[in-house]
This record gives C-alpha cells, structure tokens and sequence, in this order.
C-alpha cells in the first residue's frame, strides 16, 4: 500500500540468529530456538495415549463404541482408522494432520497407527511430530453373537408372567408392547405357558428390568425368590438362579365387575356394578349408568383384589330396537347416557322378550344396530361382593359395545391388510382344540385393534404385502365398519436376495 | 565475561537494575544476593546505589541514564530523588522529567553519546535529555518495536538488538549508534533484550536462563573477554597517543 502511494520502502532482509540452545545460525522465530532444539525441549505427543485398549467381537468383527455401539470395521478400513483415532483422548489438544495404518499380523491382535500431529509450543511457534499408536484389541463378544452363541438351558433369572383367566387376549395385547419396546430382546428363552409366558434371561439384571418394565404397562404384583446353585465359601462367590413371579390383575378390559362395597364408598359411591374401559398400569373404570370415571393404580388393586363379575367372553349379542339419549348435552368422557330398549337376538323371532335399560353408548346405538352386553337377566351369578348388597337391583342388560359381527361375516375370508410380529415363543405341543381357541382369541384381539384407536397406540402395525384390496369389498362395506388407516402402519423392512430391486423395500 | 544472575527467582534483571559506566542502580530485595553479585563485580570501581523509584523496585525500566546523567520519571518521590542526588558522584546529572511516558527505561535506550527514543515522547522531553545525558537523540523503532528502551542493550563498544531486526535495520542502526550491533537473543530465546541484560562498557549482567551461547555472543559484540575497567583507559591513551603523534 504504500508503495502503491509512491512511499520509499526499505527492503527488509530477513537477518540470522544464532539458536539459543545449540549455536547454530538460523532464522528468528517464536521461540529463537532450532527445530530440532525445540523438539528436544518440548514433546508435543506428552500426555496423548499411546497405548490404547479396544474391544473387539470376534464373531462378528465389529469393535465397541462405548458405551453399547458396535462398529463392524474390516482391518486397515477407513471406518476402523475413524474408530481408532475417535478413541483417542486428549486428541483435541493438537492439531491431527495425518493418520495411517502401520501393517501388523492380524493374529498379534494389535492395530498400529502412525499419526502426524501439530501444536503451538513456546509462544506460538507451531511443531510437527508423528508417533504410533498401538491399539490392543481384547475380545469379548457382542450382545447380539452373545445371544445366538447362549445356551438356553443356562438362564440365571425367569420371569414367570401369568395371568389367571380363562383367555390369552392380555398376553397378546402385552406381546405387541414387548415387541414394540424391544425390552424382550435379552431374553434367551420365551415359553408359552398356561396361563402365561415365561421368559429366562442371562442375567439377573435383565430380568429386573423386564419386571420394571411390565410393572409400567399392567396392575402386577411381582415377587421374587432366588435359590443358590453353587458357592465358593474361599472368595465369597454366591451363585444364584433368581425367579421374578409376576401376576397381572384378572381384571380385563370389558369386564363388569361388581365392585366390594369398601371399594366402592372409597372411591365415592361408584357402582357397585361398573365396566373396566382400559387396563394399563391402573384400571379405568366407568359406571354406565351414571358415566363417572374412576382409576385404580396397582397398589390399590391389589390391597383388595376383587375379581370380575362377568368376563367379555360372556358377552351376548343385543338387538337395539329404541333408543332415547336422555339429556343429549351431557357427554361425559365420550359416553352419553341413553334409555334404550334391546331383545337378544337369540330371541329375536321366538318370543317377545324386550328389555328396557340405560345404557351409556346413547351417541353410537340407532336402532337396528347390534351391540354386545352382559345378560344379568338370565345369569345366575354367584359373585361374593354381589351378595354383600342388599336391596341391589341388578338391571336386565348391560350393553358394553357396539358389535360389527353382522357387518364383518360379509367380509369374512379375506386378508387384513395389515398384520403383527411375534415374540419367538416355544409352545408346548397341545391338542387341536387348545389351538383353535387360541386362534380365534387372537383373531378377536385383531378385531379389538381395528375397533380401538387407542389400543393401537402402543403398538406398531405392518403393512400386509399379500393384501389385496377389492373394489367389491370397498363398494359393500359399510362406512361403519372400522379399519386402520394407513398412515398408522409402519413398513416391513426386509431385504431380499434377488436382483429385481423392486422388492427390496417394502 | 558476563555474570548470570537472578532477582529473587526472576531472571530479568534488566528490570530490578541499571547499570552505566559512573553508577550502576539496584533494586531494593528481600535478600542481599542480587546486590552483593553487583558489588562485588563493581564496589572498587563505580558506586552500587540500592534505591526505588516512585516507590517500586522495576527500576531499570523507569529510569535511563549513562555516566553523565540519570533521568528519572515524574512521580519519582522527592526522598528518592534527594536519595540518589546524594548517592551518586557530583558530575553525574540527576534530572526528574514531565513526561506523559513514564516507563523511561522503555522508552530510551543510551549509551554515553547516542540515545535511541519512543517516536512519541515530547519535544521537551527530547531536549532535556540531550542536555542531561550529553547525547544525540534519535527517533527510532527496532524490528517495527516502538519500545526502543525494551528491545535493545547497548554500550559503547556494541550492542544487542531484537532478533527480528531486519539486516537493512540493524545497519542503519549501527550507523546511527557508531557501534556493531547485532540481532540476538538473551534468557533462552527470549526477545525483550533490555529486561534479560544489563551492561556497560566493560561488564554485563544477564538473566541465570541466559544459555551458553547466548552468553558467547553477548561475549563478543560488547568484547568482554578481555574487558577491564583499565583497558579502556589504555585503548584511550593509545588513541591518544595516536592522535598526537
């Protein structure tokens, strides 16, 4: 610039000093001292490791990324170099300029690798310095060979999940959540029980976890035993098989239950008859006749632990012939109570059997319609706590659902088109009649997930690939008919062999 | 041969000292070594004089002078001044400026007929101490330092300059000083010259980080090897004679 301005400027020549250490002339810098003065003063690589540990599975050759990744690498890949420089620390303190494998025999179990790093030493003058790394590679197998490589014999904790009612729909319901959390995937065994499901896990803290986890989604008391298989007095060691004992409440979703009468003045004269809307870690429960809600954490279940009056494979199917909404602005929770008249069907045409009630489905009941309710007229109940009521009158019919059964035998034979996973279970060989109950308990559990959007919530649906939706079948429908709608379904990843590509993705 | 020292474990002893052919100044310490390495290097010859200036003992860097004058800064206390004027031999000149810079150490850099300035000091100021210190005065900059009195040590056989000084700088600066000069380094590599050493024509004192070679080439651009308060004497009679023969 001020040459540009026509200034004289004096040509500047870069002079020599001698180093301050050894003598020798050189140019002035930062610290006046010759390279290799400086780097014999200061060692930039002081405090970076040089001797590194890494885990390494040696079934699936992949390295650990504390705390839980696993990294598959080939030896002298580009992603192993990455792995190996990101678990070097202090390595922010100096400017890496270069890294590179040093060949070693793969059976040494050591990684080499030469890094050029860079740092300002001594008021700003700036050395370069390389040096080796050596990476010891221990091996330990990862989670997932560890889990095909296990015995399933050998399990140190069960958790025995069971339920005592006479139907499965729970543990297909609690199943779709295991699989949706992942929280099963440490076990080493799942067996279907009667009654239940046992899961075996190795280790005993996997189990507690399990336990926690059901504890979040179900009313279960849990308890737990241990018994010791081996011990060594010398070092103390303890060798347990630990049993987690797990009971999910008897109370279902759809139950009535007739309510103990300390229940019921706890929880403000509700009931006593009520119906149980929703089971997840407490009980919801609704009293139909004068729509209040009520919610039963699994502490105060099982301080009483009352069982159901009638279960939903009780339920008997209704006709609706009237229905009169008795006050149309009060809709409590979605329900409206109404006065309505019904015949069973099982009558419907024999006699003239009718029966007036209240129910609390008014906003979804027209005539004509078909709905699902308990017939208390025709029961001979012999429940404990109902006796306990003196003076109760136990109205004809309680109505808990709208049925579809009508609508959906025109459709019957054809795929969903969605469809579930399923835990890898061991079942126990059973006669045919055992499987063609469970068969069609699970096909009623499909039924409950296409009627409840909030069933659903917690469970993720797959996209059937052989479902193939027919004109006819969409014209005839009638638009009442629940489906899940699309946007709810996730899809299916699966990878195929074949070269088409148009399959790959699903 | 120059004496490595330090003050109180601080190895710039440029700055608790200075040192001139008719006086030399030291600061006041905790312990009595900095003072007797002086005396003992200087008692037969010039006076050692323990003092502070405007109350600290950063002496070297407030005060310049050589064998005939001593300037000191403003806020110089009147007992300091007294202390000195008293201390120091009658034909030296101690003279108390009103400058704005107070750093005069930093700011002037002299030996007994040259003195190298801030660019910024007054016109005054620059007046006074061409009369105080019988010198000629020059504006100047050392390797694109301002602070002259920081960067460069000088006597009047040589002197020792930032070590960035260009080749072109160092000339003109020797032409100016009429004394070789040469771009070097004192306390291991450090570059504030005038904090790391303090000399005069025939001894110098330099920080105990000051390494061999470093120590070599202070050695040979003051010429302390054969260096005696008398030798200057004869090479002054021999000129003479010289001169008058």
């Amino acid at each position: 610039m001020a040459q540009e301005a026509g200034m004289f400027m004096v040509n500047q020549t870069v002079g020599s000093v001698l180093c301050c250490k050894c003598g020798i002339p050189m140019a002035p810098n930062a610290a006046n001292m010759c390279v290799r003065c400086l780097r014999s003063e200061v060692d930039i690589t002081e405090g970076l490791q040089k001797h590194v540990i890494i885990i390494h599975c040696p079934e699936c050759d992949s390295y650990l990324q504390p705390p839980r990744t696993w990294i598959k690498a080939q030896l002298e890949s580009k992603e192993l170099l990455t792995f190996c420089v990101k678990r070097l620390k202090n390595l922010n303190k100096v400017r890496l300029v270069h890294a590179e494998f040093i060949w070693t025999e793969p059976h040494s179990k050591r990684i080499k690798i030469k890094l050029k790093v860079q740092k300002e030493v001594l008021n700003g003058a700036v050395l370069e310095q390389s040096y080796v790394v050596e990476f010891v590679q221990q091996e330990h197998m990862c989670e997932s060979c560890m889990r095909v490589q296990a015995n399933p014999d050998q399990w140190v904790a069960a958790v025995q999940l069971r339920q005592h009612v006479s139907h499965r729909r729970t543990f297909f319901y609690l199943e779709q959540m295991i699989l949706k959390h992942g929280t099963a995937a440490t076990a080493i065994k799942i067996k279907q029980m009667d009654q239940g499901i046992d899961f075996f896990f190795s280790n005993r803290s996997h189990g507690v976890k399990f336990v926690e986890f059901i504890g979040k989604v179900a009313p279960v008391r849990s308890r737990h035993d241990k018994q010791l298989v081996s011990h060594d007095p010398k070092s103390n060691n303890y060798n347990y098989k630990y049993t987690f004992s797990v009971e999910i409440s008897p109370i279902c979703r759809e139950d009535l239950i007739c309510l103990p009468p300390k229940v019921a003045v706890s929880l403000g004269n509700l009931g006593p008859l009520v119906i149980c809307t929703k089971v997840t870690n407490s009980i919801a429960l609704l009293d139909p006749f004068t729509l209040r809600h009520c919610f039963l954490d699994a502490d105060q279940y099982w301080r009483v632990s009352f069982k159901s009056l009638l279960t939903s494979r009780q339920l008997v199917e209704y006709i609706v012939l009237d229905v009169e909404i008795v006050k149309p602005e009060v809709n409590v929770g979605g329900y409206t109570l109404a006065d309505a008249q019904v015949a069973r069907l099982s009558d419907f045409g024999k006699n003239d059997t009718i029966f007036s009630i209240r129910t609390h489905l008014g906003h979804r009941l027209n005539p004509g319609d078909h709905a699902l309710g308990y017939d208390l007229y025709a029961t001979n109940s012999n429940d404990m706590e109902l006796e306990k009521y003196k003076g109760l009158v136990l109205p004809d019919a309680i109505l808990v659902k709208k049925s579809y059964e009508e609508k959906r035998q025109r459709k019957r034979g054809k795929h969903r088109s969605w469809k579930l996973k399923s835990l890898n279970m061991e079942v126990d060989d059973k006669g045919k009649g055992e499987q063609e109950k469970m068969n069609s308990e699970y096909e009623q559990f499909l039924k409950d997930l296409e009627e409840n959007p909030d069933m659903r919530f917690n469970i993720s649906l797959y996209r059937n690939k052989e479902h193939q939706p027919s004109e006819v079948a969409s014209m005839t429908d009638g638009e009442d008919l629940p489906s899940i709608p699309l946007e709810e379904m996730l899809a299916d990843l699966d990878i195929s062999e074949d070269e088409d590509g148009d399959s790959n993705m699903v | 041969m120059a004496v490595r020292l330090q003050f109180e474990n601080c190895c710039e002893v440029g700055v608790f000292s200075k040192l001139t052919n008719g006086y030399c100044l030291v600061a006041i310490g905790g312990s009595e070594n900095f003072y007797s390495a002086f005396e003992s290097e200087l008692a037969d010859v010039i006076p050692v004089v323990k003092t502070s200036i405007a109350g600290t003992r950063i002496i070297g860097r407030l005060c310049a002078g050589n064998k005939k004058g001593l300037v000191v800064p403003h806020n110089t206390t009147d007992q300091e001044l007294q202390h000195l004027r008293n201390s120091l031999p009658d034909q030296v000149v101690v003279q108390r400026i009103e400058e704005r810079l107070s750093a005069l150490g930093n700011c002037i850099a002299c030996n007994d007929h040259v003195a190298l300035t801030h660019t910024d000091l007054d016109k005054e100021t620059e007046e006074i101490i061409a009369d105080v210190l019988g010198v000629e005065v020059f504006r100047q900059t050392i390797a694109g330092n301002i602070l002259v009195g920081s960067y460069c040590a000088f006597s009047n056989t040589g002197g020792l300059v930032h070590p960035h000084t260009s080749v072109e700088d160092l000339d003109e600066l020797s032409t100016l000083l009429q004394v070789p000069l040469v771009a070097g380094t004192v306390n291991r590599g450090s570059e504030v010259i005038a904090a790391g050493i303090t000399v005069n024509d025939w001894t110098a004192f330099c920080g105990s980080d000051t390494t061999a070679t470093e120590l070599s080439v202070i050695d040979s651009v003051f010429k302390l090897r054969k260096a005696q308060p008398s030798a200057i004497v004869d090479e002054m009679r021999k000129s003479l004679i010289d001169s008058y023969v």
